[in-house]
């Protein structure tokens, strides 16, 4: 779990912080958690940089929030590059809204390994629904950790839970075939896929396939969209059921709003299953 | 092993009815090749859009863009909003088509540099790594 390596360091900080230093820490970070607690944008982005930046406490600030956490529900979207995460997050957005949600979006992009810098792009497809009061946007970039989300991204989910998010959609970076840490951080995991994305072996070998909660093929006005649906069914249909949960395979056109609020559905069905079976896992410390 | 250095987080937009951001993408990537996180709102973004925007992400940062010549209103109102949302302590500078009369009223507003056509990327970069708070 990411979880654990950043609240390693954290606790190194501490170690070689002096008292003095360390108090005055504190109260910053105090401040800015009452900030944010009271419904500050700027406290809680704040809070995100010192987390990023590996700035603060983490295991302080956990406690700090910790019993305002376990409300919001996480649902990841991954796949590969240009397969329409951030404009299908962008319509999703607007259902929930519609729904009453408080929303928050978390958004992945690379860091370059040969600068370090990084385009963070995935905000402009997200504009129908970005000065909505109500949603909260927020932009990662990687920072050299691999698996297609960022290392504090935990910690920003904590912090948007207890900020009074209902929903938190995580964007990764476009991904390949094993960038699955999504699956540790979600409560539903999305697979994104176009069509001409390969064939019912494609869909048998270990990875992205396997850690989806419902596969969504996007882009399904395509000439082979169809072709994609019944060869991802097929490779579903024979696995060995493992679970109760039968993954869905939905169709979507993200930028001509189509087949949005069924895959919605389709969200809030494995929300109401993950509730009934007891298996949600609990996002606390 | 993920790396745990700070990194300068930059904002930037195009403001109002503009839709040439050839010189704004030319940007996000010399910045980002100069190790900086660049976020890009798109064209045609509100100063409440940006704002919105520079809050949100966090950043050290707002470079803004104009080649309509609206900017005596938009960049202003930027820095405004900015102070009035908390973002005081962001860096807020400015380029395009801007001419040399208008970049007194503008500084006084609280854009603290312009940088028109012929900027250099590193003359840029160099200023926001000096003057970020």
């Amino acid at each position: 779990m990411a979880l654990v390596p950043k609240l390693m360091k954290s606790l190194s900080l501490l170690d070689q912080m002096s008292s003095e230093k360390t108090v005055k820490h504190s109260w910053h970070l105090k401040q800015l958690v009452e900030g944010m607690l009271s419904g500050e944008v700027g406290s809680l982005s704040q809070l995100i940089n010192l987390v990023e930046n590996n700035e603060c406490n983490v295991a302080e600030l956990l406690k700090m929030i910790e019993s305002y956490l376990g409300k919001a529900y996480c649902v990841g979207l991954t796949g590969p590059p240009g397969v329409g995460k951030s404009t299908l997050i962008d319509k999703l957005i607007v259902v929930a809204r519609k729904r009453g949600l408080n929303v928050g979006v978390l958004a992945v992009d690379p860091s370059s390994v040969i600068s370090g810098g990084a385009v963070l792009g995935d905000r402009i497809r997200m504009q129908s629904s970005s000065l909505n009061g109500g949603v909260f946007i927020r932009s990662m970039a990687t920072r050299g950790y691999y698996g297609g989300v960022s290392e504090s991204l935990d910690i920003v989910v904590r912090l948007l839970d207890a900020f009074g998010k209902d929903i938190i959609f995580i964007e990764t970076v476009g991904v390949g075939q094993t960038e699955v840490y999504i699956k540790r951080i979600a409560d539903t995991t999305l697979v994104m896929l176009t069509p001409e994305a390969g064939d019912s072996i494609q869909f048998l070998k270990a990875g992205l396939i396997e850690i989806a909660d419902m596969i969504v093929v996007n882009k399904a006005d395509r000439i082979g969209a169809d072709c994609l649906v019944s060869e991802i069914v097929e490779a579903l249909s024979l696995q060995e059921q493992k679970s109760q949960w039968q993954v869905p395979v939905v169709t979507t056109q993200a930028v001509n709003n189509l087949g949005i609020n069924e895959l919605y559905e389709e969200i809030v069905k494995h929300q109401e299953f993950l509730k009934s079976s007891q298996l949600r896992k609990e996002r606390k410390f | 092993m993920a790396e745990t250095k700070k990194r300068i987080r930059v904002l930037i937009a195009k403001a109002g009815l503009d839709g040439h951001d050839r010189g704004a993408k030319v940007l996000v990537l010399g910045l980002r090749d100069r190790g900086m996180e660049v976020i890009y709102t798109g064209i045609r973004r509100t100063p409440e859009d940006i704002v919105e925007a520079a809050i949100q992400e966090g950043v050290d940062v707002v470079g803004l863009s104009c080649l309509s010549g609206a900017h005596n209103h938009l960049f202003p109102r930027v820095a405004e909003l900015l102070a009035k949302r908390g973002g005081g302590n962001v860096l807020v500078v400015g380029g395009g088509i801007i001419p040399k009369e208008d970049i007194p009223f503008l500084e006084q507003k609280g854009i603290s540099y312009i940088f028109g056509p012929g900027s250099q990327i590193n003359e840029i970069a160099q200023f926001i790594r000096s003057n970020v708070k």
